[in-house]
């Protein structure tokens, strides 16, 4: 039954995957919190790219490569949020985003 | 699902997967019993006992009370006791036995080294669970071993895939057919054991259970969960050493004796060379292993895995 | 292999369904350890909805990568949180009521989309061998993507390495730089 409605389906899922991590990445005050939610969209992501090269176009590597540069980006965001909020802790002991507003104009 | 290896074969396609994954499973636990009784045999000089030893010991762990701690996190805990054995038994899947994989994907290789990323889950996991900081401290070594000896060990796998131009691991063991990859890729073949010993917390690698902390992931515990951890790696150790066999030392090929009693007899090779060694050298601090790790291994690897590119550029391995 | 059996078809749902569980339950437990895990139960359910779609490589990747990341995250979140073991629970939330609404709107939206256009049918079959199509477009046609990923985590490094290192060369070999070794806190094994 590889109709278009499993296609349909799974992006469904995939985009509450989306709509979850959205609101954790908006919704919490901890930068490490934050990052988890991004991480929740960046993982609906992985499922959209997966299931379009595998019910839209299978003969094409396109669909393969968004997901490479879907982990490829997780794999950033990680290691640049680790790396932010290392920085913040060690200069002013805060690792809650309400409290770094240097740059709120 | 994983599409068949189309010339091979695999175990589940000729057995069927529920038999065929009970046999792996069973030639699993029987590779862990192998490496328990390795130990002992080198621990306390006995013969035939030895083989016994890890059997009897098994059964006493099984009837032992289970230890209670403070506020421990029980799901995690519980969590990480069942991985560590899945997990162990899940990387047999695509070791070659008598030839054929229990299931074969184009992806071999990275499935090997992602069920034993999965162990640092576990092991952290067991170390947190029973909210004891000897325990706690245990978990914390073996993330900091870890990130120090995964990525020698990636290139390691890397290196074995370049010369073989696949990462199925039947068509790596098809590719050894004149010569042994660790002729070529001795680093790599010395890198791929170690971060066996690194990843099962082995001999110089055991710190996160070391004495120095009580014994630090097994410090709290007793029963089933002490006997899920050491079993899991007990099999995982000998999962590897088999691995290690068909990877570097040309799997079931030799003359005279039939091709699983060549990978056997490799495979036990191995787990000697792993237990004597392991009993042998002193313990290593992780804080040294990550230097030495990063500043001598991958450099080591790096350099492994052009010599064997250039090779492979060659028509070396054709 | 080119068609979903209706086994199939259910664990890819049921699989999603289970990535959505773990990760609603991400923001809702109070232990952050368990916040860390369930998060990297969704990762593994989305590699085996993944494995389903044959796509082995990037499962077994996504498996490996989200595993280490989510065993050093757990180290994070419990040097940082207040309550890393749920003992004390706290809310360490803003804005609920605004995210909740930004959440389920991009959700609606999302889903009227995704139900309201209409999708190209199918093009062709899946290969032989999904793991060579990806490195062979990696190495040919796409390389130009993998040359700037390869820059890009390149820079991460650096660039993470600079932010999180609290200790430049200056301390580590005195004022002048002529300190014959570096006075770090630990030792490291080299010897240096």
């Amino acid at each position: 039954m590889t109709g278009e409605v499993v296609l349909q389906i799974v992006l469904t899922v995939a985009a509450g995957l989306v709509g979850v991590g959205l609101y954790g990445a908006l919704s919490q005050q901890s930068i490490v919190m934050i990052m988890m939610g991004l991480e929740l969209v960046l993982n609906g992501v992985l499922l959209a790219g997966g299931a379009a090269w595998f019910l839209i176009t299978p003969e094409l590597p396109d669909a393969q490569m968004l997901v490479v540069v879907t982990l490829v980006v997780m794999a950033v965001e990680m290691a640049m949020g680790f790396a932010v909020t290392i920085a913040i802790y060690r200069s002013r002991q805060v690792d809650m985003v309400d409290m770094a507003t240097e740059l709120k104009g | 699902m994983p599409e068949l290896a189309a010339d091979v074969g695999t175990l589940a396609s000729t057995w069927g997967v529920l038999p065929a994954a009970l046999v792996v499973a069973a030639v699993g636990v029987l590779l862990g019993v192998l490496v328990s009784a390795a130990d002992r045999a080198v621990v306390t000089g006995q013969g035939v006992r030895a083989g016994v030893e890890p059997l009897r010991s098994g059964m006493q762990l099984l009837l032992e009370q289970r230890r209670r701690t403070l506020a421990p996190d029980r799901l995690l805990w519980r969590v990480g006791g069942a991985a560590v054995p899945v997990v162990a038994l899940l990387s047999m899947a695509v070791v070659p036995l008598a030839g054929r994989t229990l299931w074969s994907t184009s992806a071999d290789l990275v499935w090997f080294n992602a069920m034993e990323a999965l162990l640092w889950a576990a092991v952290w996991l067991m170390g947190w669970g029973p909210n004891a900081v000897h325990s706690l401290t245990g978990g914390y070594r073996f993330l900091a071993q870890g990130l120090a000896y995964e990525l020698p060990l990636m290139f390691s796998l890397i290196t074995v895939g370049v010369a073989a131009g696949s990462l199925r691991s039947t068509d790596v063991v098809a590719a050894q057919d004149g010569l042994w990859f660790v002729v070529t890729m001795p680093v790599a073949f010395v890198v791929f054991v170690g971060g066996a010993a690194a990843f099962a917390f082995w001999g110089p690698f055991a710190a996160p259970t070391g004495a120095d902390i009580a014994g630090g992931v097994t410090s709290e515990l007793s029963g089933l969960d002490r006997l899920l951890l050491l079993a899991g790696r007990a099999v995982f150790l000998g999962a590897t050493a088999a691995m290690a066999a068909a990877l570097f030392l040309g799997g079931d090929a030799g003359p005279w004796l039939p091709g699983p009693v060549w990978h056997l007899l490799k495979t036990v090779a191995v787990v000697a060379g792993l237990v004597w060694g392991g009993r042998r050298l002193p313990l290593l601090r992780p804080d040294r292993v990550v230097e030495l790790a990063w500043v001598v291994l991958v450099p080591l690897t790096l350099l492994q895995a052009l010599v064997v590119a250039v090779l492979a550029v060659s028509g070396f391995y054709a | 292999m080119t068609e979903l059996s209706s086994i199939e078809v259910t664990a890819l749902i049921a699989l999603g369904a289970l990535a959505v569980v773990f990760g609603a339950a991400v923001f809702i437990v109070d232990s952050m350890a368990r916040a860390t895990f369930a998060l990297l139960a969704s990762f593994l359910a989305i590699a085996g909805a993944l494995l389903v779609l044959d796509l082995v490589y990037l499962a077994v990747v996504t498996a490996l990568m989200m595993t280490i990341e989510m065993a050093v995250m757990a180290v994070f979140m419990i040097m940082f949180m207040m309550n890393p073991a749920g003992l004390m629970p706290m809310s360490m939330v803003h804005n609920k009521r605004g995210s909740v609404l930004a959440g389920a709107t991009v959700f609606a939206v999302l889903v009227t989309g995704i139900w309201m256009v209409d999708w190209p049918t199918r093009r062709g079959l899946v290969p032989e061998d999904p793991t060579r199509q990806l490195g062979e477009a990696i190495m040919g046609s796409h390389m130009l993507v993998m040359l700037v990923i390869g820059i890009a985590l390149f820079g991460t490094i650096l660039a993470g390495t600079v932010l999180a290192t609290s200790r430049g060369r200056y301390d580590r070999f005195g004022p002048d730089l002529k300190a014959p070794r570096p006075d770090d806190p630990v030792r490291g094994g080299v010897g240096r």
